[in-house]
């Protein structure tokens, strides 16, 4: 079953077309990855899917429920949520508080009265301590280095319990003991029966992840379907590998 | 004895509308100058409800903060549509705006010459027309502005606000409408500075339109106290009104002096953005 689809999405931007005519199939509870070579509308999907911005045609089916427009404080009534290209923390703030501003009150008149209680600290703990920076709560977001940072973005999505999550190459930049402990995260989370759809230039990482494929080039879908299929037809890798 | 009461009263009245401004601009990072225009909205409604039409004090107060709300809900959405820069500029324009209304309507605001004869506050038919008396006022309706302040910042509320000052883009994905927040936060900012013209009005006794360009004014407090710090913005208020005070103790000429003060506090912001750019107590970068 899929659980998020695009029908002949278009997004242009004064003229250019960073996507055009995208109709693909995310199926539920599998890795998605999303490939294709740097401008090829990868991010701008994200950014489409995730509300970030709008699509000039087209529409976004999410759990059965077709839309035109999402706006991103939607995106936790679809079940979604996403990372950036650049991380965005919440830079002068904690990492415990970075993670209970995804735990607490949505409304703005009930989180005046609404103090983080002893469930809320519970569960960030839980979340810490999976990714390894319990140890880290009490220090700002701008001390961590850059694979922490990573880790706690990762860790303010498993706090937000989506069904649906985008990564926009969450293993850009990071060592390798780093890329093994994230991928771990990116399993055991398939294993929870959620949807991930991966962004990734690294092809062996695709391979070890992914359950799916989708290739852009040029803001149009090229292929998809199986990894070991789609990366072995010769115009995927024409347009991605330059082979 | 009197002379420092004086002085620490208006400290302690400007603190109010300071704290408001921590809260809006040291907070969520909107440029505010409008903070001088609520203190003219409860500055007015004292002077207009309480000194022409003998309505207690604080029944006049409390119109002017609920006035103030109500102009900042519909000036709040308006300006939510513009970012940074924008909303400075949106801010300034509603302050000219509002400079001119004032100015102008000349039957109702006095015009230029203003309002004199602003009644004291009474309660249960006592004054407080003494500068000691009107101190502790001030310094209890201080506190409970800085307990509401206090009170928010530390409810989930008062981490969101972070959030936004820190990446309102990235909050919207966790499902918060952040234009929500920001409208409270500069509803109730803007209606301290409300309640501080109201103190301003009882406690001055005339009011004119002059004091509402002077916005510069708060934005050096909150900068030299610190953004984003409650303990800063009052630490501010005191720095910046006690300041220009040393000219009266080195003996400057007094026709010079007034001109000195701006230059005072350029220095001091100068002089703290080398030294310290979080501002004396600041703890956050904004």
């Amino acid at each position: 079953m899929n659980i998020l689809e695009t029908k002949k999405l278009e997004k242009d931007y004064g003229g250019v077309r960073a996507v055009h005519n995208l109709s693909i199939e995310i199926p539920e509870g599998r890795i998605t990855g999303l490939i294709g070579p740097n401008g090829s509308g990868k991010t701008t999907l994200i950014n489409l899917l995730s509300g970030f911005s709008s699509p000039t045609h087209g529409t976004v089916t999410i759990s059965g429920s077709e839309r035109k427009t999402i706006l991103p404080w939607e995106n936790p009534i679809y079940g979604l949520t996403r990372t950036f290209q650049q991380i965005r923390l919440f830079e002068q703030m904690s990492v415990l508080d970075n993670l209970l501003v995804t735990l607490t009150e949505r409304s703005p008149f009930a989180s005046i009265f609404e103090r983080h209680g002893k469930l809320h600290l519970i569960r960030a703990g839980e979340i810490l301590k999976k990714v390894g920076l319990e140890e880290k709560k009490n220090i700002f977001a701008e001390n961590l280095s850059y694979g922490q940072r990573k880790l706690l973005e990762i860790a303010r999505i498993m706090a937000m319990n989506a069904s649906i999550i985008l990564l926009d190459e969450p293993f850009a930049g990071l060592f390798p003991e780093m890329v093994n402990q994230i991928a771990a995260l990116i399993k055991e989370m398939r294993r929870e029966g959620k949807t991930i759809v991966l962004v990734e230039h690294n092809m062996a990482i695709i391979r070890e992840l992914c359950d799916h494929l989708v290739v852009m080039d040029a803001g149009e879908l090229l292929a998809e379907g199986k990894p070991e299929e789609i990366l072995s037809r010769p115009e995927v890798l024409e347009a991605y590998l330059g082979e | 004895m009197d002379y420092f009461f004086q002085i620490f009263t208006l400290a302690v009245i400007y603190a109010i509308p300071t704290i408001g401004l921590n809260l809006i601009m040291g907070r969520t990072k909107m440029l505010s100058l409008a903070q001088t225009s609520f203190l003219g909205v409860g500055a007015y409604a004292v002077a207009i409800f309480s000194g022409h039409f003998h309505i207690n004090f604080f029944i006049a107060a409390l119109l002017g903060i609920a006035l103030s709300a109500v102009i900042s809900f519909f000036l709040g959405i308006i300006l939510s549509k513009l970012s940074e820069d924008y909303y400075f500029l949106g801010t300034l324009g509603f302050v000219m705006i509002f400079y001119n209304i004032v100015r102008n309507w000349d039957s109702f605001t006095g015009g230029a010459y203003g309002i004199a004869g602003i009644p004291r506050p009474e309660i249960f038919g006592f004054y407080i027309n003494t500068v000691f008396f009107y101190f502790i006022f001030s310094l209890i309706v201080c506190g409970l502005v800085y307990w509401i302040a206090l009170f928010l910042e530390k409810s989930s509320f008062g981490r969101v606000l972070n959030a936004i000052r820190d990446d309102e883009e990235a909050l919207k994905i966790f499902g918060y409408k952040t234009h929500h927040y920001k409208l409270i936060v500069f509803v109730i900012g803007s209606s301290m500075a409300s309640i501080a013209g109201s103190l301003f009005a009882g406690y001055i006794t005339y009011i004119d339109p002059g004091p509402l360009f002077v916005s510069v004014l708060f934005w050096a407090m909150i900068i030299i106290g610190g953004l984003g710090s409650l303990r800063g913005a009052v630490l501010g208020a005191i720095i910046v009104t006690l300041l220009p005070e040393i000219f009266r103790f080195i003996g400057f000429p007094a026709a010079i002096a007034g001109d000195m003060r701006g230059l005072l506090y350029g220095l001091a912001i100068v002089l703290l953005m080398l030294v310290r750019p979080k501002g004396i107590l600041g703890n956050y970068k904004v």
